[in-house]
């Protein structure tokens, strides 16, 4: 995509009009809403996949602006794993009321009760895993053609090939020998019956991108990511949180209250804190920038090994 | 934030990695527990220096085979400027992955081998940048640590590579040479101490003082149509928007334009971005525009300004980089899709071949490759609204969809 060929910073002659402003390009905003639009207008059944995470929160943001004064031409579907934060399904449910919205809710939990998927057991269980299958039969039994994600090309090296629109056949699989090529700002949407596209609106920002975008915009985002009094314990090196049932923790495993915050909401279970002082977004964005370690680090589940990432996709994991 | 693509180019074995490698480190853009893992790789596979070039190599079958085989975009910012690098496979057989790279790049880097020298591979390099029209191209002599830093190495491979420069198309192509060692970090980011007599800027001083007049070219102002909004809401009842990114130039309230195809004036009424009105629509912004007149207007139309208008035309010729594994022959038809328009195309005539590495062309062919660039001529089953990719790159060019398989086949620059 060719984000960059923006004129980046504008002067617009203003005078004698005081009710007009200075439009100020952001690339980076300019090519999500294009691709947005393009998915408004080149599919039948889009959805945005909604996750209340500071990416999809963004995304939700983009798409208000790209179809002002109309409303969001699409639902917000939550895969929910049961494993979420409690702040964030507040934040979500209250969003989606302001903003008018149909949302989703598709849970894990029913999959595991059919007997679709099996829940991983031992200390490093997730259910991170399993949002695959709920994810895909969503996508089935609601027609959706092309699911919006917040996914980042900067988070992990596979990520760092996948296309704005990434198609997948029946089973959700990711082949990355043959993908098109995206040529100039043109996206190619054609897909069979059966086969549906994952867009990728945000692939070019960086972490530091969508937290500058939180500050500039004053976007809501939920109260986990801001430094705050938790009890936790240390394992592998990784602050886990110890508030919450859901995250195994084993008898020696000493319980210990420290200022901290998190720099993703994923599964709580694979998602572990950082040591933070930062309690606005002012702090949290100075803290970004000096940040010595990337943000997937804090992502148990690309540790289990260097193609851990790249296995999920070809499954059908976002 | 300034943000700058650079598309990257290079043969198996130039150190293109190493390189991408060496400026995320040097620019300390490689975090901890990235280059914790980076160091891990490296002392498994007992390398006695840092593999920069597990930093970018992302698919497994990379890994396994140690060569890079699709486009991977990588990330880094200075306090200046922000970067994308388009990683792009330098293989004879991906000539499509290296167009791919450039049709979203503003600038490129070419790296040759010190020991090499100028081979069959940089002409194909040169060749696509030039096809692309990428204004700014640095050619990296890399590995000058092997030839014991030599200036007359380095010259006289800038002499052999300023022959190829007679031969391009596109003229207004500003070329930088550099002597590098990504491997020992001359000249990526900070000054050689080795090679004093090279006077000029490093490579990522070259990159943060590129200027935007260095970078694009200006046209005229082209809006195509994506979307029309009608909220249907009581306080915009007649609200009828049309959404799109301005291409070239400027548009502002009050211009004349016409409305493509069907030709009917109109002016300017109202621009939006997200809830509030602008005077100027500024180039590459992805604004709604209302217009005074109540006139039908959807996807696929294009507004320009009256006066300046593109050429209507239900037949062109261009030259194709065919990405394929399905042959293009004469009769056979395609979807065109010009910015967001789509429409059917029959390939009316191959004209040749054009061998990218300026050997010549080749009048022989009936069909095109995968990888080929011919010159072609299309009939359309209606007219598209297009100016030359010379003067436009955005309205100058195409995909090709291949209707039964829906993949991108491949890419049109419109003479």
């Amino acid at each position: 995509m060719s984000i960059v060929e923006s004129e980046l910073e504008t002067v617009v002659d203003v005078s004698g009009s005081n009710e007009l402003e200075v439009l100020n390009n952001n690339a980076l905003e300019n090519e999500a809403i294009y691709i947005l639009r393009e998915v408004a207008a080149q599919f039948e059944k889009p959805v945005l996949l909604f996750s209340g995470g500071k990416d999809s929160i963004t995304l939700v943001r983009l798409a208000q602006k790209a179809f002002f004064p109309a409303k969001i031409p699409f639902p917000l579907m939550h895969i929910d794993t049961g494993h979420n934060f409690p702040e964030t399904i507040a934040f979500r449910d209250k969003l989606v009321k302001e903003l008018g919205v149909e949302l989703i809710v598709r849970k894990v939990q029913d999959s595991i009760d059919q007997g679709k998927v099996v829940e991983e057991t031992g200390k490093y269980s997730s259910r991170n895993m399993l949002q695959t299958t709920t994810l895909l039969d969503a996508i089935e039994e609601f027609k959706f053609d092309a699911c919006i994600g917040g996914a980042r090309r900067d988070e992990e090296k596979a990520r760092a090939k996948e296309r704005i629109f990434s198609v997948r056949d029946d089973f959700g699989q990711w082949d990355e020998k043959n993908q098109r090529p995206e040529l100039f700002d043109m996206l190619n949407g054609q897909i069979e019956l059966g086969q549906n596209v994952r867009v990728f609106p945000i692939s070019n920002w960086t972490e530091l991108d969508v937290w500058s975008y939180i500050q500039k915009e004053e976007i809501e985002i939920p109260s986990i990511y801001f430094a705050h009094k938790r009890k936790i314990f240390l394992r592998d090196g990784f602050i886990w949180s110890a508030e919450d049932d859901v995250v195994f923790r084993s008898e020696d495993e000493k319980v210990e209250e420290r200022m901290v915050r998190f720099r993703t909401v994923g599964d709580m279970s694979c998602t572990s804190a950082v040591l933070s002082h930062a309690d606005t977004i002012e702090k949290v964005v100075g803290e970004i920038r000096e940040s010595k370690i990337s943000e997937r680090g804090a992502r148990i589940d690309d540790k289990r090994s260097e193609a851990a990432m790249e296995k999920r996709k070809q499954q059908g994991y976002f | 934030m300034e943000v700058l693509k650079i598309a990257t180019a290079g043969s198996v074995d130039d150190g293109k990695s190493t390189l991408i490698g060496r400026l995320l480190y040097d620019t300390k853009s490689l975090t901890d527990d990235k280059l914790e893992a980076i160091e891990k790789t490296s002392k498994q596979k007992g390398y006695d220096y840092l593999d920069f070039s597990l930093a970018t190599d992302g698919l497994v079958a990379e890994r396994e085979q140690g060569i890079t085989i699709d486009v991977a975009h990588i990330y880094f910012s200075t306090p200046n400027k922000s970067y994308i690098i388009a990683d792009t496979p330098g293989h004879v057989e991906y000539t499509r992955n290296m167009v791919t790279g450039a049709s979203t790049s503003q600038a490129a880097i070419i790296l040759i081998d010190a020991r090499k020298g100028v081979i069959e591979q940089t002409n194909r390099h040169f060749f696509i940048n030039n096809l692309l029209r990428i204004k700014d191209v640095i050619v990296a002599i890399n590995k000058m640590d092997l030839v014991d830093y030599s200036e007359e190495r380095y010259n006289e491979i800038k002499a052999d590579f300023e022959k190829l420069m007679s031969k391009r198309d596109y003229q207004d192509q500003k070329i930088t040479f550099i002597p590098v060692s990504a491997l020992k970090g001359d000249n990526v980011v900070n000054r050689s101490e080795k090679m004093t007599w090279y006077k000029g800027q490093t490579l990522l001083e070259h990159f943060e003082g590129l200027d935007r007049k260095d970078i694009y070219n200006v046209g005229t102002p082209r809006f195509p149509v994506q979307y029309v909004i009608r909220p249907k809401t009581e306080e915009f009842h007649d609200f009828r928007g049309f959404a799109g990114k301005v291409y070239g130039g400027e548009l502002s309230v009050g211009d004349e334009v016409v409305v493509l195809p069907s030709m009917t004036k109109s002016k300017i009424k109202d621009i939006y971005f997200y809830d509030k009105k602008y005077k100027t629509a500024t180039r590459r912004s992805s604004v709604t525009i209302t217009l005074e007149d109540e006139i039908n207007v959807s996807r696929g139309d294009m507004l320009v300004k009256a006066g300046d208008l593109p050429t209507i035309d239900k037949q062109f010729t261009a030259t194709v980089s065919w990405m394929d594994s399905q042959n293009l022959t004469v009769g056979s038809k395609y979807v065109v899709q010009h910015g967001v328009n789509k429409v059917l195309a029959k390939v009316e005539n191959i004209h040749h071949k054009i061998n990218p590495d300026y050997s010549g062309i080749d009048t022989s062919i009936t069909s095109l490759g995968m990888n080929d660039i011919a010159q072609v001529t299309f009939r359309l089953n209606k007219p598209i609204f297009y100016d030359s990719f010379k003067n436009h790159r955005t309205n100058g060019s195409f995909i090709l969809i291949d209707n039964q398989s829906n993949t991108t086949a491949g890419v049109g620059f419109i003479n």
